[in-house]
């Protein structure tokens, strides 16, 4: 066996029985597995759940508005003045209260009456109010069912349709959402743990002189680029558990849960392109970590350099919201392809709209480039500063060292 | 084929020259000794050996050639500060280290308990590194250092740390590296051990070479003139001395360049003085370090 390899299986071995890497690779399909479970349980043992029916008031002064007064889960009771409206919300009969003003066809102001303080009036409450000012204004002039219309005139269905014309198999959507974000996240949390383990584990060996006992056996490429390569494969490994898990739960999270569970779907290309990203993430921040353990003097040092690139994995989730609403901004698309922000920003990507294949084959390629570029400096660097155990030298002065070898 | 060869070697760090124009060969089945106060130059000679930083000139060759990957698996290493992995058991680490030289894992895993056994450590084979004494992780560290058969064999201040009954038993162990034809390089500014082990030696003082060559040889080169003697009776006048010093328990006598020890000795025996220990003043290597590095201070 090589000398890289025997460095990889030693450093893939420790790497995976570590306590942080066990908690996070199974903390996810546990947990999903165990709220599957705390829900049967309810489910079964509670019985279906009651929904409470929420009454509030209501003065007529307009006259007119008499009928529908069940709005769903909210009944409507009528006052005939305001002293009694007033009185039954005090004696906490009902809820709230709302007034139709004599002027009300003239200025469309409702005056409503609440005990509690409030941001803004809860959407229920307001749709429930309108629906019934509509259902009792239009009554004796339009049919039921075109009520019903005015009151929700728009449920809209969309079919994502392939270039020759069949229904698609991936329809988008929030479902679709779902599965890549989750990983995104636990991507971006995995590469910052894995940093943090890379630089302890190297400020140890510095530290304790262990690395020159290693480099008397090897190189320093082939010590290196087994530790980088050994931390892959734990992302490797982390990634298949999760993927693998995945379709399990969301079956039985669909058959326990339904209604919005159900439409979760995991994107065609994501399983690929999730290991692809999961693995150049993890060798790039492997490397980075490498590069930053070189320069650095102690492991603690370094964990403060490196929460400068730990924190980029996380800029694509803090911009989500940008990403839901502006899919196609140019914002994402150098997101995609800068190095750092690459694997977490596909990853979210993949979920909400489509990636170009030029994008992805330019990010993947930047990604590769850059894990080869920073392993080459990262070597350079351990070189030079090998031995450093004082004080960390100044930037200027790195970059001349790497310059010159 | 000698086991090192160093010609002209050369490196500065931003503030110091630490090894400057540094030549020395070291020869199988000998034990060299390289020494020298700390900051001296000697771990930073051991690190251009073991090509762990570069020589910025001159050129090192280890068993005939650059040191290469297959030249490192017949090269031994014990760094001054022992490094192990704290969290991992004892044979684990032996068996990992081993396989980096090249090893066999089953083969190493035989040979660590046959050395574990031979040290009185089996017992801690199971046992984590960080669950060793200073002592017992160093003679793990030897351990690690000597099971792949090494040629040559480097050790960087071996004996710091360790309790009587263990240098004894390491001395023990090097001597047998020593017997079997293996070239064992101690850098240590303990010169004692250094007169005990070596036959041949390398004193650096600021990355410069002080001595270089047979221990015996240096000895006897820096010789006083003078005996060493511990008598019964009455001494008074020897031909061909000069002075004497009083000593606790002996007396210095010191020749006039021309008479011989044996001369002295004829002379006290044919005068019936009772003659308890007679020997030529020898100084340590200590105080040659001392008188080296006081004239290259003037």
């Amino acid at each position: 066996m090589s000398k890289t390899l025997l460095i990889f299986r030693h450093e893939f071995l420790h790497a995976i029985k570590r306590t942080g890497f066990i908690v996070m690779t199974l903390a996810v399909p546990v947990l999903a597995l165990l709220a599957i479970g705390i829900f049967q349980l309810i489910a079964t043992t509670g019985g279906p759940p009651v929904v409470e029916t929420t009454t509030i008031g209501y003065v007529d002064e307009a006259g007119g508005f008499d009928g529908y007064t069940t709005q769903g889960h909210i009944e409507l009771l009528r006052f005939d003045t305001r002293d009694e409206a007033t009185a039954a919300l005090i004696g906490g009969d009902v809820s709230e209260y709302f007034v139709v003003p004599s002027d009300y066809m003239a200025t469309g102001a409702i005056d409503r009456y609440t005990l509690k303080k409030e941001f803004e009036t809860p959407p229920t409450i307001a749709t429930a109010i309108k629906n019934f000012l509509t259902s009792n204004l239009l009554s004796e002039t339009v049919p039921s069912e075109t009520v019903d219309r005015i009151e929700a005139p728009l449920y809209l269905v969309v079919t994502r349709l392939t270039e020759t014309g069949e229904v698609a198999t991936e329809q988008g959507g929030y479902g679709n959402v779902i599965i890549p974000g989750i990983f995104s996240l636990l991507l971006a949390l995995s590469l910052t743990m894995s940093s943090t383990y890379m630089i302890q584990g190297l400020g140890d060996e510095k530290e304790s002189r262990l690395v020159e006992v290693l480099l008397s056996s090897v190189s320093v490429r082939q010590l290196l680029v087994g530790k980088v390569l050994g931390l892959g494969a734990t992302g490797l490994v982390q990634v298949v558990i999760w993927l693998a898990s995945a379709p399990l739960l969301l079956r039985l999270a669909s058959s326990s849960f339904g209604g919005f569970i159900s439409t979760i779907q995991i994107p065609a290309n994501f399983i690929v392109l999730g290991i692809v990203y999961f693995i150049l993430g993890y060798l790039l921040f492997a490397a980075l970590s490498v590069g930053v353990g070189a320069i650095s003097p102690n492991a603690r040092e370094a964990q403060q350099l490196a929460m400068i690139y730990t924190l980029f994995s996380f800029v694509p989730l803090w911009l989500a919201s940008i990403l839901f609403i502006y899919p196609d901004s140019p914002l994402w698309k150098v997101l995609t392809i800068f190095p750092v922000t690459a694997p977490v920003s596909a990853m979210l990507r993949l979920g909400v709209s489509d990636i170009a294949a030029w994008e992805l084959a330019v990010s993947i390629v930047v990604l590769v480039l850059s894990v080869i570029g920073v392993m080459l400096l990262a070597v350079r660097a351990f070189r030079v500063y090998l031995l450093m155990y004082g004080k960390r030298p100044g930037w200027g002065v790195i970059v001349q060292n790497l310059r010159g070898g | 084929m000698r086991a090192v060869e160093a010609s002209h070697i050369v490196k500065a760090f931003a503030d110091k020259v630490a090894v400057d124009d540094l030549s020395f060969s070291v020869d199988q089945g000998e034990m060299f000794g390289l020494i020298g106060p700390n900051g001296a130059g000697k771990t930073t000679t051991i690190r251009m050996m073991m090509d762990i930083i570069k020589p910025d000139s001159g050129e090192v060759t280890i068993i005939g050639e650059k040191l290469s990957e297959a030249t490192k698996n017949r090269v031994g290493y014990m760094p001054e500060e022992r490094g192990l992995y704290k969290k991992l058991g004892v044979l684990e680490s032996i068996v990992y280290l081993a396989s980096l030289k090249g090893m066999d894992r089953h083969l190493a895993r035989e040979k660590a308990d046959d050395l574990l056994e031979r040290t009185g450590m089996l017992d801690s084979k199971k046992k984590k590194i960080e669950e060793l004494s200073r002592g017992m992780g160093q003679i793990i560290q030897f351990i690690v250092t000597v099971i792949h058969d090494p040629q040559l064999v480097i050790l960087d201040e071996p004996f710091s740390g360790l309790d009587p009954v263990n240098t004894e038993l390491l001395k023990g162990m090097l001597a047998g590296l020593r017997d079997q034809g293996k070239a064992v390089i101690l850098s240590t500014h303990q010169m004692s051990q250094v007169e005990e082990l070596c036959d041949r030696i390398l004193m650096i003082h600021d990355g410069h070479a002080v001595l270089y060559g047979d221990l015996r040889e240096i000895k006897s080169r820096y010789r006083g003139n003078s005996l060493l003697l511990d008598y019964e009776g009455e001494l008074g006048e020897v031909p061909g001395v000069t002075g004497t010093r009083t000593r606790r328990g002996y007396v210095e006598l010191v020749l006039d360049g021309e008479t011989t020890p044996q001369q002295v000795l004829t002379h006290l025996v044919g005068r019936g003085i009772a003659i308890n220990r007679l020997e030529v003043a020898t100084p340590s290597l200590n105080e040659i370090f001392l008188k080296e590095v006081g004239r290259n201070h003037e």
